[in-house]
Formats: structure tokens, C-alpha cells, sequence
């Protein structure tokens, strides 16, 4: 039978439970851990570097599953800002509302949040891929760099402000693109690569209501004609 | 006499508000519409350390025996709440320079160096590289607002962890790496298209303000396990609250970078004309530092145009624990030297200065990734001109120097440890240098600018 190691925050320190996660849990066998009364802590299993299932019960702080490598990390609640920054593999997902810089500067993996997630989600973002359930707040993907942002709603102002090779698909309204950010046509591989962080999201909506954003690459190189309008 | 009635007499009044510098950059700014790049720090006249000279022992002090007696020069950082501080046995450091400004191959020798001295060496915008933790017994890994190349496994290989808010020549500016030096192992450890013009931000991405700092260095500290120290770098501007929010947010060691500091890449206006000096930036930190009760307990570095034993010395004095060292580091390598060392051989590079339109003692245009003497360059060609074993050596010996001219000066003030150096052993030469470091003016009781009390601070 597999075991479910428990942790309570009420009760054990995170610092405890982190070092666990970290060090103990590989040896001691164990591939799922639950982690009760999280309460808005900050770091709950930041820097986790092997393969675990970590259920978080409650509300995450900040920097929840930063850094993460290899775990799947669920948080039955709202994720404080800074959830999943930095990740480099594995899986986050929230089930709820995320805060600020979700996913912010992700290398790998996946995150998806079922909810709206606030500003500047996936900023910076290095090659993971984020699934927004909901809406995303302003300046989202700015200056990301590589990975996929699936946007299920709308964006607020500024999406995808001085994006690199990063890709972002909106279902909804866009209230305005960021410098160098530009809709695109969806080409075949688009409709599949929605269609494939859908199904990964478990959420079921049509690839084909996506748009396209990219950048324009405009901004790649100085250029003293472009007279500096952003 | 001059002869006034000569037509052939010339004129020759340079305007002191336009002279050729000014007139040259008016031109070469309506020439291109864009600003200059270029290069290392400030180059304009600044008070410093060289303002500064020691009160050596005598009647009323008891000197050590310059070449018998021992000086500690131990250094350790990240007391706070680190359980595994860094020990070093210098408080000579090298400052976080980024593989991509230089080659892998400088950052080799710049590992190798530190650890024949025991002091550490450090990362910088875009990662940490293989040779450069090989070299490294000791290695700060940087923590940077692009995080180019930032990955958690390179966070635990680190010793210490700087998440860098500033830095000296540019404070408030994110990195800049030029696309003739993005060349695809740049790149791909930045995760960029190769040749790209890199902007970095300026801003970390997931926090913004030193109530959410508190919560990023737990981050950290919680990835790993309460181990490693935690500095934080501010390029100095205001200088006294940055340093009062880091301590407050719970940095281990703060590290301060005045203007004089380095660059890569910056604009001019930028390096010349925002931060303060490096000799003001020290006292400011270390009153902040003594107004929170913290001295022992947090950790300064200073950096910022930091080039002799009598800098490090005048620092420490002033309060500083350790120093960083950047510039000087590579001209050690050979800057601006004249010739580069091949099979043993100098040969002359001043043809290769001269393309860069300068010539080896002005030279600041490392932002071109055509560096004549192979220290600033992605080139596979000229990054050659390096020699890791060679800048290694001539490394260890520079930073040893350092140290045998701290010891000297510590002795002569009477100190068995380079850390008892004190305010006290120093005074100033000019009004501004007094002013600043709150020192009296040599051969007087006048402290300018201050409360007029010797060794408040």
C-alpha cells in the first residue's frame, strides 16, 4: 500500500517539513505527502528536487512550489504571489486564484491555475508552460522569454510587453498588447499545442476560440529610428 | 612675449563648460541618435580612499613588528543566520562578474585564483558555469531581477546565495549584454535567441519592495535548508535606508557598490551620473549598520574602485568586514595592457586597441566583446589571448600583494588583526573626503559636515 506521509502546519514548523521534502522523503520511500492547514504559509514545498505527490490543504502564501523540480504539487486553495517561481519541471496546480508573478521565470514544467491569476503572470518566463483557467491581471508574459502561456479568459493591459520566443493563446479580450507584442495567425501547430496544455489542464475548451500572441522582435536590436516608444 | 600682432597666432581658450570631451559627445550624439555604451565605472574625479591616510603607530599606539609579528587577515561572512558561514582567509573578494561579460575561460581563472588565496569568487547575470564552480572552492551565486540561467541545483552547489538589487555603476539599471557577445552558449545558458541586443529587467520579477525581500530570502533560505548564507547587494544611492531594509529583511551580509563600481555594458550618463562614491557609501552602510545594533552580527562588503592594499585597509578601517574586487581584477588579467602573453611570448595588441578606436590605458570597451587582451570577449579568437593557468597566476600574485599591503598597514597602526582596523587610525587630506567619511581633516579636530565628534560613526 502506498503511504501518505501527513504534516500539519498547525503543529510542525515548515522549515521541518521543507527539510523533509528535500532530504527525507526519497529515502524513507514515500511518493505522496499532505500537508494540512497550510494558513497562508510562505515557501511550502519550495525547492523540491525529486519526485513526490505534495497535496497542500488551504491557502498558499508566497513562493509556494518555487523552484520545484520533478514534484507534482496540488494547492486546494488560492496561491499567494510567486507560485511556482523559478519551477524547472514537474507540475503546480492551484485550484483557486493565484496572486502576483505566478510562474514567474519558470524553466520547465507546468503550472496551472483553475482561477484568475493577477499581474504579471508568467513574467520573465524561461520555458515552462502556465494554463489560466480564468483571467490574467496587466502585464502578464512581460519580457518572457520561451514556454506557453494558455490564457482560458481575458488579459488586462500590456499582455506580453517586450516578449522574446515565449508564445501566449487568449480565449478572451486582450485590453491592450505590450510593447513588441503582436497578434499572430494560429497555424496548425498552435491549435495543437492549445489543445495538448488543455487536455494536461483538464479543461475542455476549443483550441480554435484561441488567438495568438508573439513578438514582433522589433525590440531584439538597438535601433536609434524607433524614437524609444515604450 | 607672445606676439599679439602674429596673424598666424592661434587661439587656443578651451571652454571649460564645452571642451573637446563635451564637444566630442555632442557630436558623436547627433552622429547616431543613440547614447554611448561602454565599459567599467565612473571616470570622472571622485573623493576617495586615496583621500585618506593612516595615523600609524608611534608614542601613543604600539606598533607590531612589520615583517615578524603575526596579522590575521581571516575573514568570515554570513554569521547571522547561516549555519554554514563562509570562511575566508583574506577580506579581499571577488566581485560578481557574469560569464557573458567575460569568457568561461577568464571565469576559470578567476575561480583558480580565489581558491590558491582562500577568498571566494562570484557569479553574475546569466548563470553559473561548470568552470567557474570547478575552479571555486568558494562560490557566490547571484540571484539577479533577469535570473537568466538561475536553476535550484546551481543554488545548492553554491555557498552563499546575493541577490543582487543594485549595483554600483548603475543602480536602478538592469545588466545589458551587447548581441556581439550573445553567442549561442551565452544564449542558451540565458535562454535567448543567439546575437540578440540583451536588456535585462530591472526589477525582480516576484517581489517588489523590502517587505516582500523578507519573504524572498526565506524562500531561499528554506530551498536551502538554513545553510547558506543570504547577502543582499545595493548599488549605493541611499545608502542608509537600503542598507537598514536589507538588514531588516534579513540579510546575512550586505554587500554595498559605490559609483566607481564596474560594468559591462552601461550608458555613460548612467556610470558618471547616478550613485554616490564609494567612500561616502561606507560610512553611510556602517552607520546604518551601527544604528540597528548589528555590527558582528551582519556582514559589509564594500566594492566599488577598490585597486590597492591601501583601499582595502582604508575600508576596513572605516568598517567594512571584506571587499569586492571587479576592475582590478581584470586588469590583472591584463585591461588594458598592451600586449597579451602567448606561448610565453608577449605579443602587442595595440592594433587591436587601435580598431576599437583607443589605445591600452583608456580603454572601456568591453560592452564590444572585442577585447584586444581576451578578458571581456566571447570570441573564440580572442578569448585565446587568455590563458586561464597564466590569469590565474598573475591573479594570485596581485590579490596577495593586496593582502601583504593591508598587513603592513594594520601592523603599522598597532593591529595583531586586519579587522581592528578603525576609524580612529584615519585621517582625511581634503574637506569633501572629511565630509564624507565623517573623518577629521588632517592635522585639525574639523570634522565637516558632521556633529564635529571624531569616531561617531
Amino acid at each position: 500500500m502506498e503511504s501518505v506521509k501527513l504534516f500539519d502546519l498547525a503543529k510542525t514548523p515548515l522549515r521541518e517539513v521543507n527539510r523533509y521534502l528535500h532530504r527525507d522523503a526519497a529515502g524513507e520511500g514515500v511518493a505522496r505527502v499532505k500537508i494540512l492547514n497550510a494558513d497562508g504559509a510562505h515557501s511550502i514545498a519550495a525547492g523540491v528536487h525529486v519526485p513526490l505527490e505534495i497535496e497542500i490543504d488551504g491557502h498558499a502564501g508566497y513562493y509556494a512550489g518555487g523552484m520545484n523540480m520533478l514534484a507534482n504539487i496540488t494547492v486546494h486553495g488560492n496561491a499567494g504571489p510567486g507560485v511556482g517561481e523559478n519551477m524547472m519541471s514537474g507540475t503546480i496546480r492551484v485550484e483557486g486564484f493565484a496572486s502576483t508573478a505566478a510562474g514567474a521565470s519558470a524553466h520547465g514544467g507546468l503550472l496551472v491555475i483553475t482561477g484568475d491569476a493577477a499581474l504579471r503572470c508568467g513574467i520573465s518566463l524561461k520555458g515552462g508552460d502556465i494554463v489560466v483557467g480564468g483571467d490574467v491581471g496587466s502585464f502578464s508574459a512581460f519580457m518572457a522569454q520561451a514556454g506557453r502561456i494558455v490564457i482560458c479568459g481575458d488579459a488586462g493591459d500590456a499582455l506580453g510587453d517586450s516578449l522574446y520566443e515565449a508564445v501566449i493563446y487568449v480565449r478572451g479580450k486582450v485590453r491592450s498588447l505590450g510593447a513588441d507584442a503582436r497578434f499572430e495567425p494560429m497555424t496548425d501547430a498552435d491549435y495543437a499545442a492549445v489543445g495538448e496544455l488543455l487536455g494536461k489542464a483538464g479543461l475542455t475548451h476549443d483550441p480554435k476560440t484561441f488567438q495568438r500572441v508573439a513578438s514582433a522582435k522589433s525590440l531584439y536590436h538597438w535601433n536609434s529610428d524607433a524614437n524609444q516608444e515604450y | 612675449m607672445p606676439d599679439f600682432e602674429n596673424p598666424e597666432r592661434l587661439q587656443r581658450e578651451e571652454s571649460s563648460g564645452y571642451d573637446r570631451r563635451v564637444i566630442d559627445y555632442i557630436q558623436r550624439a547627433s552622429a547616431t541618435g543613440l547614447y554611448e555604451i561602454r565599459g567599467l565605472g565612473a571616470k570622472r574625479p571622485l573623493p576617495s580612499f586615496d583621500d585618506l591616510v593612516f595615523l600609524g603607530a608611534s608614542l601613543s599606539r604600539y606598533p607590531l613588528e612589520g615583517y615578524r609579528e603575526k596579522c590575521s587577515t581571516k575573514t568570515v561572512l554570513g554569521t547571522r543566520f547561516a549555519t554554514k558561514p563562509i570562511e575566508l582567509a583574506t577580506p579581499i573578494t571577488i566581485a560578481g562578474m557574469s560569464f557573458g561579460a567575460l569568457s568561461a575561460r577568464v571565469k576559470e581563472a578567476l575561480g583558480r585564483a580565489a581558491t590558491a588565496v582562500g577568498t571566494s569568487t562570484t557569479t553574475g547575470d546569466g548563470g553559473m558555469t561548470s568552470e567557474e564552480r570547478e575552479s571555486s572552492k568558494i562560490l557566490v551565486y547571484q540571484c539577479l531581477p533577469s535570473r537568466y540561467g538561475f536553476k535550484p541545483d546551481d543554488v545548492r552547489r553554491a555557498d552563499a546565495i546575493e541577490i543582487v538589487i543594485g549595483q554600483g555603476a548603475k543602480p536602478g539599471g538592469g545588466g545589458m549584454l551587447l548581441g556581439q557577445k550573445v553567442n549561442p552558449r551565452v544564449a542558451a545558458m540565458r535562454t535567448l535567441p543567439a546575437g540578440v541586443d540583451q536588456r535585462s529587467a530591472s526589477r525582480h520579477p516576484d517581489w517588489t519592495g523590502p517587505d516582500d525581500l523578507v519573504i524572498k530570502i526565506n524562500e531561499l533560505r528554506e530551498i536551502t535548508d538554513w545553510e547558506k548564507p543570504i547577502y543582499v547587494k545595493v548599488g549605493a544611492t541611499r545608502v542608509k535606508h537600503d542598507v537598514k531594509l536589507a538588514i531588516h529583511a534579513g540579510a546575512d551580509v550586505i554587500v554595498v557598490d559605490g559609483m566607481q563600481g564596474g560594468t559591462a555594458a552601461t550608458q555613460t550618463v548612467f556610470i558618471e551620473h547616478v550613485g554616490i562614491p564609494t567612500l561616502a557609501a561606507v560610512r553611510q552602510a556602517v552607520e546604518a549598520i551601527d544604528e540597528l545594533d548589528m555590527r558582528g552580527k551582519v556582514q559589509l562588503i564594500v566594492s566599488g574602485g577598490i585597486r590597492t592594499g591601501a583601499d582595502v585597509a582604508k575600508a576596513l578601517a572605516l568598517g567594512a568586514d571584506a571587499v569586492a574586487i571587479g576592475q582590478a581584477v581584470l586588469m590583472a588579467l591584463g585591461c588594458n595592457s598592451d600586449s597579451y602573453l602567448a606561448g610565453g611570448q608577449h605579443v602587442s595588441a595595440v592594433e587591436d586597441y587601435a580598431r576599437l578606436g583607443t589605445a591600452p590605458g583608456f580603454c572601456h570597451h568591453c560592452h564590444t566583446g572585442r577585447c584586444p587582451v581576451g578578458v571581456t570577449t566571447q570570441d573564440p579568437v580572442l578569448e585565446q589571448r587568455l590563458e586561464p593557468a597564466t590569469g590565474a597566476k598573475r591573479l594570485t600574485n596581485y590579490l596577495k600583494t593586496l593582502n601583504m599591503e593591508l598587513t603592513t598597514l594594520a601592523r603599522a597602526c598597532g593591529k595583531q588583526d586586519v579587522h581592528h582596523l578603525e576609524r580612529e587610525d584615519l585621517v582625511a587630506l581634503t574637506v569633501e573626503a572629511a565630509a564624507m567619511a565623517n573623518l577629521p581633516l588632517a592635522g585639525t579636530n574639523w570634522v565637516p559636515g558632521g556633529d564635529g565628534e571624531r569616531g561617531k560613526t
